[in-house]
């Protein structure tokens, strides 16, 4: 499961362009993820400030 | 808000807020929904446009422009810099805004023009009936409002859904999108009147660093990386701490902005049946430039234009809405965006030595006008090899 550090977040939204999944959505200054994401890493990739981590275990 | 709009549009960013304006003029009933809970903020933006293309929009008001250039210089990836400054010495080229006061503006005007506003609401999912969008499920302090419309404009910006789950593909390829940080910076010298590109793998990879003066000793030094160059200790914002700390090391950050931006190829189709999409959520940002603010009014308005001619034929399919698509496409924007496309994709192969060499082969150019076009034209007459190398792309620029 994909682990948001909202200390580290900017919630600019750049990761949910890139979601193949659509599994990212921005709310305000709330990254919220959905249940469809598959743990890809491509947002934790191209984050600006590293506030995304995959390969976690479900 | 009412539950009934001829427009819905999705965003108050500058496309929202044009093409809301528009969509008024023309005599319908339009509203905005934003979700965050102010207009403007936080600013997702380097924030610097050229003259011309905002006063095609509006007249230059000291309330929201930061600083006014008079030129930009380009520094290659081994230092050397190249002066560019406009053929009419001291004419205003183009100026850095205030964003948060910019979009408030367009979003006034809009109001006062009589659209609706509604902040802190969040379009949460469209109306769908039989795969025709019929407008949107708006969620404001955890109640959700149907909310109908004749079209729904997406204008939800680089992070935009709204499109998506009306099943267009919006997901911008990885290599093409830029991860990009900026601090405004205070207490620092620059050049006031001077936008400064850097340029260079060691600097940013597949992008390029600015510093966009907001004043006398304070500007914009942001940074956008390709996502591919992207990843942990070599993140955009690792990149930009090590230009500061090189480059301004007593200066102030009094404020941490993060974004994303698209460089990949506009939308394949930007309608669908009862919508419409505009500014950076159709992926019209200059791919070169990383330039949106003039591409997303422009969207904004040509969308509320042709939403007012199909609403008043009473056809909102996707034929009938597909003006829209074709106009911006052959206009100098569409044009724009498909030639700086090519030359963005020829330039990010280059290697910094190549870099090196076109920038040594002129220290000062005075642009007659001051466009990429413009420049990459004069660039190539004093590399003539460039012709060949562009190959088909250099007949696209002549």
């Amino acid at each position: 499961m994909l682990k948001v550090h909202r200390d580290i977040c900017g919630y600019c939204g750049c990761c949910v362009s890139v979601c193949p999944e659509g599994a990212l959505e921005l709310i305000d200054a709330y990254l919220s993820v959905e249940s469809n994401c598959t743990d890809c890493g491509i947002c934790a990739k191209v984050c600006p400030v590293g506030a995304l981590e995959a390969g976690h275990a479900k | 808000m009412q539950s009934k709009y001829d427009v819905l549009v999705i965003g108050g960013g500058p496309a929202g807020a044009i093409a809301a304006k528009t969509a008024v003029e023309k005599g319908l009933t339009a509203c905005i929904v934003e979700k965050r809970p102010a207009i403007g903020a936080p600013v997702r933006c380097a924030e610097g446009i050229g003259r011309e293309a905002l006063m095609e929009f509006i007249d230059p008001n000291p309330c929201w422009i930061s600083a006014e250039m008079t030129g930009a210089a380009i520094i290659a990836p081994d230092g050397t810099l190249m002066q560019l400054s406009s053929a009419q010495a001291g004419s205003k080229v183009g100026y850095v805004l205030d964003r948060k006061f910019f979009d408030r503006e367009l979003v006034w005007r809009a109001a006062e023009a009589g659209a609706d506003v509604a902040v802190k609401s969040r379009a949460a999912a469209p109306i769908l009936e039989n795969g025709v969008v019929k407008g949107a499920k708006i969620e404001h302090l955890g109640k959700v409002t149907k909310v109908t419309a004749d079209i729904t404009i997406a204008a939800d910006g680089v992070e935009s859904k709204f499109s998506k789950w009306c099943g267009v593909d919006t997901t911008v390829p990885v290599r093409e999108i830029m991860s990009s940080a900026q601090y405004v910076m205070a207490d620092i010298d620059i050049d006031p009147h001077s936008t400064v590109f850097y340029l260079g793998n060691e600097v940013a990879p597949e992008g390029y660093l600015w510093v966009f003066p907001k004043g006398e000793r304070t500007a914009n030094v942001g940074i956008g990386i390709s996502g591919k160059k992207s990843g942990s200790g070599h993140r955009a914002i690792n990149y930009l701490d090590a230009f500061v700390k090189k480059t301004f090391p007593n200066g102030k950050t009094i404020e941490h902005i993060v974004g994303g931006v698209s460089v990949c190829r506009p939308l394949d189709c930007t309608v669908a049946d009862g919508l419409i999409i505009a500014g950076d959520a159709a992926r019209v940002v200059d791919p070169l430039t990383g330039g949106g603010i003039y591409n997303a009014m422009y969207t904004g308005k040509l969308a509320a234009e042709v939403a007012a001619d199909c609403i008043a034929k009473g056809d909102v399919s996707k034929k009938a809405l597909m003006p829209y698509d074709k106009t911006w496409r052959a206009s100098k924007m569409g044009k724009a965006i498909e030639r700086n496309y090519n030359i963005k994709e020829y330039l990010i192969k280059q290697p910094d030595k190549k870099l090196n060499d076109i920038i040594h082969s002129v220290s000062k150019l005075d642009l007659k006008e001051f466009s990429t076009l413009t420049l990459i034209k004069e660039l190539i007459k004093v590399n003539p090899k460039l012709v060949i190398e562009l190959g088909a792309l250099a007949a696209s620029i002549r």
